[in-house]
């Protein structure tokens, strides 16, 4: 008997600020069926989900274009509790489950169960009864039905993160007429045994009708569960798969895949030497959400290294850690001398600058001028841009002339579009604001530059200026640069070398002329088992 | 007209045009009601000068990140101690006036040291815990009033021969020292040039120090801590320098101030002086996260000339009742609450 | 997954135990503090008892109002001197119709509700544009409404508003005066019914009223509508996710609050008798969040147990110190001092600890998601 279409998405369109995340994006999910979605980041997955469910950040940006039909009927999903109404249920990421309430209480979150009493008749159902023992009932079912034997009753504080995770699946499954289950990345933080049970129950869900979503970038638990497979690049669905015809291989290389459009640039002359500038043994750094657990590599004196990786794999980590702006420990040498880590002062000092992935977050002073966040951090750790105060050496002024005439130049060297100098750096477009923050980081006239997603939030055109950018200062300066992105294309565009990073780990080093499979193995963990050998 | 309009809201914000456009209209009627404008004009200047330091104190401590500081009064209790200490010394005219500055920078210095050691364990929450922890201390102060060993007659309660009186006066001593400096006569009236010269040199002395490396990591400090903090800049250390500085700004605000006054008002006279100066710098265009000088001189300016020419003109419109005095309430708190609406986190 | 859970629970317990030293290190240290005060003010229980019920009877609704917006994440409400006002607009109105004994209570009472509730609704609506920051916002508000009081008592009664009795308004014929007599609903709720045991007179209807509203917050945090709150104070996100109209819900936290407030108001004066038009209401909010706070509740949590056991103490401090200042320097001025020490020091102290204790979760919050990734 042909199953029931229990979700269908026609043609989803999606754009953010002028910038297209979901380029008409089709998928159909049948009743019992469980759908695997892969791709890079950026590649739309979240966006699309957050069309499904309705969440609020959707709508606020322009909304979408196509249709979405739940069971056979266009449907319009305008917030959350429209999505839960028809039946959609999701397990974000990131746990929605208060800590202060008991299980039960979580699960049936804004679902109680009440009755009447007294009051609730004259003023409202609002002032009804809670009806805890119905609610606890309910609860233990839903429990049982993942296999869980716990309390119902413990508050979820304290509870292991395993737990928790199912107690947000218990939640949705408590919604009675649940017809499509989305799972978003829902093993990103469970150990391997806690995996394999979530796994299990996913089968026993769609064995009892219900049609599952499921959002991973761990490839063999895709092989392990799904039905079918669809494979997102760059906002647009570049492969179907069932299971019979899936693997691994296939998998990573639609996921990675050449980009029709390529930024061009002149093809580098090898760089010839080999001297190592930096060398990093078993770094470790603790950065919420992108953990580096165990490092290793070598940087070569004026290559253009690229560090890659899917989000929360830890590449993040590794500049941030270096520069001391998160906890790390571990053997960091240059030129043979061991720096000292966990200490952003040194590692200027030590002639190492940083652009941060977080731009408005630790990248700028906003409500200041743009001269002023360029030479701010030169003048406090490097004792440039100062003069005495009449003389007296202990008063150290700004001095305003020298900073208005390099403030000029690097606006002028970078094509910084402004009004001036001494506009405030809050008023620029992204693309600007980058350069503000590069134009910091050459104040500093460092050995070698960490630049972390330098063209992230930035339109097509400004991309290519500051990728040119970079690559200026590696040719004419000679500037050793570590550049850490998300966006595999533009890593294989300009760098030497490009690591991928995978759970903390270093899981290749490859040419950016290796092989799209190569790439995408490594971005999901598959290659070191695959034992191919690294051009 | 309805972009020009547009466009000076968003120039100089609500309570500026407001309160500007409510002044004109004061005083113009203040005119029709054929008050003594060039003494309400001399009065304003007077107050202007009055309050000037007590609201420049506000700028260290915005700029640092610490927000507005309402436990001024905290300064302005070193401030008070350090005058009491000057008449118990016995000493007069100018000399006792910088006698009470200096003897106040230290006490001052101190007490905004420690109390930045615990404004800095609860970034966030800053100014409800400020507000409370400068009332807690006043009242600690006021039982200290009672009990600190002063003995000049001037000061001591005449029955019970000991503890401070409430009003200090400082007739005969330095009442009006710097308002009276340089006596410059205008259409028959005293103008506080003196006030006004040394609130001129103690914003120019902050400038100066804005324009430091010191003053500049403060101003990174306060615009984002991460940025500091991944510029090698010690943030809870800048945030200290421009809370001592604030505290000091109190300290020397209050002597200043009682010297224009007459009187030094010990026990509950701080209790609200801190929110009058949060009020006149946010009137002049400064906000929670940001204050300059300029901010400062305009704030003072509207506020006092505002209090000053309201009195008498809306008195004469309505005798009965304190209505001047209950605008003031409204403006002073509508003020702080509009400033509140434009930092809290609506979603 | 079992023994990582036996773990958890005895890192806890111990916690726990840790906790509630430190919950409690409050109204422990109270306990001290009044011992020492009774002692050295020399007063005689029985004198000490009676007033202490006299301010039960009159502050104890006040403190319960502040519990529900605690519950639901605002914090605490500073603005409750708003519903205060409320209340006692309503009794210048029965001043004013010259209703008294318990109908003209009542019709205070009813009065009182319109004006509470809008005034709830608009402190609800500028609470919510400065969430992170209500209580000093409410705070200001409070100032600002007082201001906007004078305004119209001051100023538009005999002129807007035409009110001729020169009861009540100013020789002037503007503006009411600055004390009403109040006497015809003085004690009218404690009259009903006193008992007198061991010497202490016990005003039963007014308490059995204060026992009532306990009862109505208990009902109101067990209903869908408590859960709500509940929900909004642990997390106003999840909340929003969930699909609970947030800012909805915290109006409704604070309207109930000052609507709570206006009665309370209106028990305190009758109990007083005379309304200080421009300041009975003055202190009410810092008193109330004082005595609350004594009593072991937090920025974040608050019970009933805790008003009732703060208000207790606090008043006591208050019916001790000026004699204990008296006797031990001389000086009553000196224990009035410290008795505002003590109140506006409590409030500091438990927002001090409140932003440590804030600090300290979001530390070990972090920490434990960085242990979970290994």
């Amino acid at each position: 008997m042909e199953k029931k279409i229990v979700l269908k998405l026609n043609n989803i369109e999606k754009e953010y600020f002028g910038n297209k995340v979901l380029k008409g994006v089709n998928l159909t999910v049948k009743a019992g069926e469980i759908h695997a979605l892969v791709g890079e980041n950026g590649a739309g997955k979240s966006t699309l989900m957050n069309i499904i469910f309705g969440m609020p950040v959707i709508h606020s940006t322009g909304g979408f274009n196509g249709e979405i039909e739940i069971d056979g009927n266009q449907i319009e999903v305008k917030s959350p509790k429209d999505a839960m109404d028809l039946g959609i249920g999701m397990v974000h990421q990131e746990f929605m489950l208060l800590p202060g309430f008991t299980i039960t209480e979580n699960i049936k979150l804004n679902r109680e169960i009440t009755k009447h009493n007294a009051l609730s008749k004259i003023l409202g159902p609002s002032l009804k009864s809670l009806d805890i023992e119905a609610m606890r009932k309910d609860s233990k079912k839903a429990l049982d039905q993942l296999g869980m034997t716990v309390d119902d009753w413990l508050p979820i504080a304290g509870l292991p993160v395993g737990y928790m995770q199912f107690v947000e699946i218990a939640r949705e499954i408590d919604k009675k007429n649940m017809k499509l289950l989305v799972f978003d990345e829902p093993t990103a933080v469970l150990t391997e045994s806690e995996a394999d049970k979530l796994l299990e129950a996913m089968k026993k869900l769609a064995g009892q009708g219900i049609g599952i979503l499921f959002i991973t970038h761990r490839l063999d638990e895709v092989l392990a569960v799904a039905d079918n497979i669809t494979v997102l690049r760059d906002g647009e669905q570049v492969g179907a798969l069932t299971h019979e015809d899936a693997t691994v291989e296939k998998i990573a290389q639609l996921m990675v895949g050449r980009k029709v459009e390529r930024i061009e640039h002149e093809i580098m002359q090898q760089n010839e030497s080999d001297e190592i500038i930096m060398s990093v043994k078993n770094l470790r750094v603790d950065m919420p959400g992108e953990m580096v657990r165990d490092i290793s590599f070598e940087i070569k004196k004026g290559e253009i290294l690229g560090i890659g990786g899917l989000a929360g794999q830890g590449k993040i980590g590794i500049a941030n850690g270096i520069m001391g702006l998160y906890r790390a420990t571990g053997d960091v040498l240059m030129n043979g001398k061991k720096i000292e880590l966990n200490n952003p002062k040194r590692a200027i000092e030590d002639k190492l600058a940083f652009v941060s992935e977080d731009r408005r977050g630790v990248g700028l002073l906003l409500d200041t001028s743009i001269e002023m966040n360029v030479v701010m951090t030169s003048m406090q750790i490097q004792d440039k841009y100062l003069k005495p105060l009449l003389g007296l050496k202990f008063f150290s002024m700004q001095d305003v002339k020298g900073i208005r005439e390099w403030g000029n130049k690097m606006i002028k060297d970078l094509d910084i579009r402004c009004t001036g100098p001494a506009q405030y750096t809050r008023r620029l477009s992204g693309g600007n604001q980058q350069k503000v923050c590069i134009a910091r980081a050459l104040t500093l006239e460092p050995e070698i530059l960490f630049v972390s997603e330098p063209t992230r939030g930035i339109d097509i055109g400004a991309k290519k200026l500051v990728l040119d950018l970079l690559v200026k200062l590696n040719r004419e300066m000679g500037m050793t640069i570590v550049m850490t992105s998300s966006e595999l294309g533009e890593l294989r565009s300009i760098c030497d070398r490009i690591a991928i990073v995978y759970e903390g780990k270093i899981e290749g080093i490859l040419s950016p002329k290796a092989s799209d499979v190569d790439f995408g193995l490594m971005m999901a963990g598959e290659y070191s088992s695959r034992s191919k050998e690294v051009v | 007209m309805k972009s020009m309009w547009n466009k000076i809201i968003n120039k100089y914000g609500y309570p500026k045009v407001y309160i500007v456009i409510f002044l004109v209209i004061l005083i113009i009627t203040a005119i029709i009601q054929r008050q003594d404008i060039p003494g309400l004009f001399r009065d304003s200047i007077v107050r202007i000068g009055m309050n000037s330091v007590l609201v420049l104190a506000m700028v260290p401590s915005i700029a640092s990140g610490t927000g507005l500081n309402f436990a001024l009064s905290i300064g302005i209790i070193c401030g008070l101690l350090a005058g009491c200490i000057s008449i118990e010394l016995n000493m007069t005219g100018f000399s006792a006036f910088m006698t009470a500055v200096v003897v106040s920078i230290p006490m001052s210095a101190v007490s905004g040291y420690l109390y930045s050691k615990l404004i800095n364990k609860v970034k966030g929450d800053e100014m409800t815990i400020s507000t409370y922890m400068g009332w807690a201390i006043v009242s600690l102060m006021s039982i200290a009033w009672l009990l600190l060993p002063f003995k000049s007659p001037e000061m001591i309660w005449a029955i019970g021969g000991k503890g401070l009186r409430q009003t200090i006066s400082l007739a005969g001593r330095y009442d009006k020292v710097l308002d009276n400096f340089m006596n410059i006569k205008f259409m028959d009236m005293n103008i506080p040039i003196g006030t006004l010269l040394f609130f001129g040199a103690l914003c120019f002395l902050i400038w100066l120090f804005m324009k430091s490396k010191t003053g500049a990591a403060m101003l990174a400090s306060g615009d984002n801590p991460k940025f500091a903090e991944a510029s090698g800049i010690n943030v809870d250390k800048h945030r200290t320098i421009g809370m001592v500085i604030s505290t000091i700004l109190g300290g020397i605000g209050i002597i200043v101030y009682a010297q224009s006054y007459g009187f030094f008002q010990l026990y509950q006279g701080p209790l609200m002086m801190p929110f009058v100066a949060i009020s006149a710098i946010l009137l002049g265009g400064a906000s929670a996260k940001k204050a300059s000088i300029s901010n400062v001189i305009s704030g003072v300016i509207l506020f006092q000339m505002l209090l000053t020419i309201s009195l008498p003109t809306i008195n004469k419109l309505m005798p009965e009742g304190n209505l001047s005095e209950v605008i003031r309430i409204i403006v002073q708190n509508g003020v702080i609450l509009y400033a509140l609406t434009k930092v809290g986190g609506s979603d | 997954m079992s023994t990582q859970m036996e773990l958890k629970n005895k890192k806890e317990k111990k916690f726990n135990i840790l906790n509630i030293l430190v919950q409690n290190s409050v109204p422990i240290m109270f306990f001290i503090i009044c011992f020492a005060g009774i002692y050295a003010s020399k007063l005689n229980m029985n004198y000490i008892l009676n007033e202490l019920v006299l301010r039960l009877d009159r502050n104890l609704l006040l403190v319960l109002s502040l519990i529900i917006p605690v519950i639901a994440g605002m914090g605490l409400n500073f603005a409750l001197v708003i519903g205060a006002m409320a209340g006692q607009m309503g009794l210048v109105a029965i001043k004013l119709l010259n209703v008294g004994g318990i109908p003209g209570l009542l019709l205070a009472m009813l009065i009182a509700v319109p004006f509470a509730l809008l005034f709830g609704l608009g402190t609800g609506k500028v609470l919510n544009k400065t969430k992170g920051q209500e209580m000093i916002t409410s705070l200001i508000l409070g100032y600002f409404a007082m201001g906007l009081y004078q305004l119209v008592f001051l100023l538009f009664m005999g002129t807007i508003i035409p009110v001729k009795n020169p009861e009540i308004i100013l020789p002037g014929g503007v503006g009411l005066k600055n004390a009403v007599d109040l006497k015809f609903i003085q004690y009218s709720l404690d009259n009903i019914w006193k008992l007198n045991i061991f010497g202490i007179k016990i005003p039963m209807v007014s308490i059995l009223i204060i026992v009532l509203f306990c009862y109505l917050i208990r009902f109101i945090v067990k209903t869908k509508l408590g859960q709500d709150f509940r929900a909004l104070g642990q997390d106003i996100h999840i909340a929003k996710v969930a699909g609970i109209h947030v800012d909805n819900k915290r109006l409704i936290a604070i309207t109930i609050s000052t609507v709570m407030a206006a009665w309370g108001q209106i028990m305190f004066l009758q109990n007083i008798g005379t309304l200080q038009t421009y300041s009975s209401h003055e202190q009410v909010g810092m008193f109330a969040v004082a005595a609350i706070l004594v009593g072991g509740a937090t920025v974040s949590k608050a019970t009933i147990g805790q008003a009732i056991l703060g208000t207790i103490l606090f008043h006591i401090l208050f019916i001790v110190s000026p004699n204990a200042g008296k006797n031990l320097f001389g000086d009553a001025q000196l224990g009035e001092f410290f008795r505002a020490f003590v109140a506006y020091g409590v409030i500091a102290m438990s927002l001090v600890l409140h932003a440590f204790q804030k600090r300290a979760m979001a530390k070990q919050k972090a920490e434990e998601s960085e242990a979970q990734m290994d």
